[in-house]
């Protein structure tokens, strides 16, 4: 599964994520491999990346996401 | 004739230090020209994918209500002039002003005679030029120095709040594209109502569409997804007006070295023949001198 997490200003992440927990509008939730395609706005707050099994942790703004054919899109305004 | 000399001299000189100047100055703006690019290139992927993705969503959905895209009568307008906060980049900043100059007598004069019509400049060189004969917003100045997203978002925000509100019906960006570092575009763009002359996405972008689930409701994602894509474009206009500058400045330093190098070719031919004279009378001065001491 391929995560990239785009600002403005640069591409702020690119690679491989075996789950991906996103702060959703209406909730966090968690993208595993295969998930269905998916559109959703995000909320400020934090994404965890889980890669090799260790979690990295990810402050965003506001933004969406998309995943399709496990690969996942994240947009969002700022990221540090 | 040694007096002028003398002159020619200082001229050469000057001139010398001058052209050190144009031609820092060029180097300096080369760099930053390449800095703006740069800048511009990492942007696209972000734009280009939100563009994706509001096509993605509108495809299938026929008409959504979008509040940024309502038109209305058209009675206050507000123009936002992105300028260079400094000169000096040939005729950059008044070609820019005279765009404005010539949309506002084309298309808005009947509200600019009601005093309707409303400018925002970002940059200092729109606002000196324009406060004068046009209402003036309050400007944002030295928004360069410190160039951000955060900081065009929130002047974005500015502008979706103001057509939201009623302040204003129409909102147009005037701004120079960036093609080039010799070329610039000076171009009016039209930012509220959002213009709906976007192109329906293809056939295969419907079917892709009918399995992707949408959170929260398809009309919520774009009512949230257009005032992004708007910060977007802005930002866009910002750093393509910031990129031409340089370039504007990097080419008119470029010709003043040229022109400097002209000057001192000329400078020092007039020298040359100036101090060629001086001896010559000298030498003159002392033959005949020497003739009549012997006579």
């Amino acid at each position: 599964m391929t995560l990239e997490i785009l600002t403005p200003e640069k591409k702020f992440f690119s690679g491989d994520a075996e789950s991906v927990m996103l702060p959703g509008a209406d909730g966090k939730f968690e993208i595993l491999k295969d998930h269905a395609p998916l559109i959703s706005s995000l909320k400020e707050g934090e994404i965890r990346i889980r890669q090799n099994g260790k979690d990295t942790s990810v402050k965003i703004k506001s933004g969406f996401v998309e995943v399709l054919n496990n690969k996942i899109n994240v947009m969002v305004e700022g990221a540090a | 004739m040694p007096g002028q000399l003398k002159e020619v001299r200082a001229r050469i000189s000057s001139v010398t230090s001058t052209q050190q100047i144009t031609k820092a100055m060029k180097m300096v703006s080369a760099a930053k020209l390449r800095r703006a690019q740069d800048r511009i290139i990492q942007m696209r992927p972000y734009s280009k994918k939100l563009s994706e993705m509001l096509q993605n969503i509108v495809s299938g959905e026929s008409d959504v209500e979008i509040k940024l895209a309502q038109a209305r009568a058209e009675e206050k307008i507000l123009i936002v002039l992105v300028t260079s906060d400094r000169g000096l980049c040939g005729g950059f900043n008044s070609n820019l002003i005279k765009t404005v100059r010539v949309l506002v007598k084309e298309k808005y004069q009947a509200q600019a005679d009601k005093g309707n019509v409303e400018i925002m400049c970002i940059g200092k060189k729109g606002m000196d030029a324009l406060k004068k004969s046009f209402k003036t917003n309050d400007a944002h100045v030295g928004l360069f120095g410190k160039l951000s997203f955060d900081n065009t978002a929130e002047i974005a925000q500015e502008m979706m709040n103001g057509f939201v509100s009623g302040k204003y019906d129409k909102i147009e960006i005037v701004y120079s594209q960036f093609k080039n570092a010799a070329t610039q575009i000076f171009e009016a763009e039209q930012f509220l109502p959002v213009p709906k002359s976007a192109p329906k996405a293809s056939a295969k972008g419907s079917t892709k569409n009918s399995e992707f689930i949408f959170q929260p409701s398809k009309v919520e994602l774009i009512n949230e997804l257009v005032p992004k894509i708007l910060k977007t474009q802005l930002y866009k206009c910002v750093l393509d007006t910031n990129a031409s500058e340089h370039g504007a400045r990097m080419t008119a330093m470029d010709k003043a070295t040229e022109n400097a190098q002209e000057l001192l070719k000329d400078l020092k031919l007039k020298y040359n023949r100036a101090r060629q004279a001086a001896i010559t009378t000298e030498l003159t001065e002392i033959v005949s001198g020497a003739a009549a001491l012997e006579g």
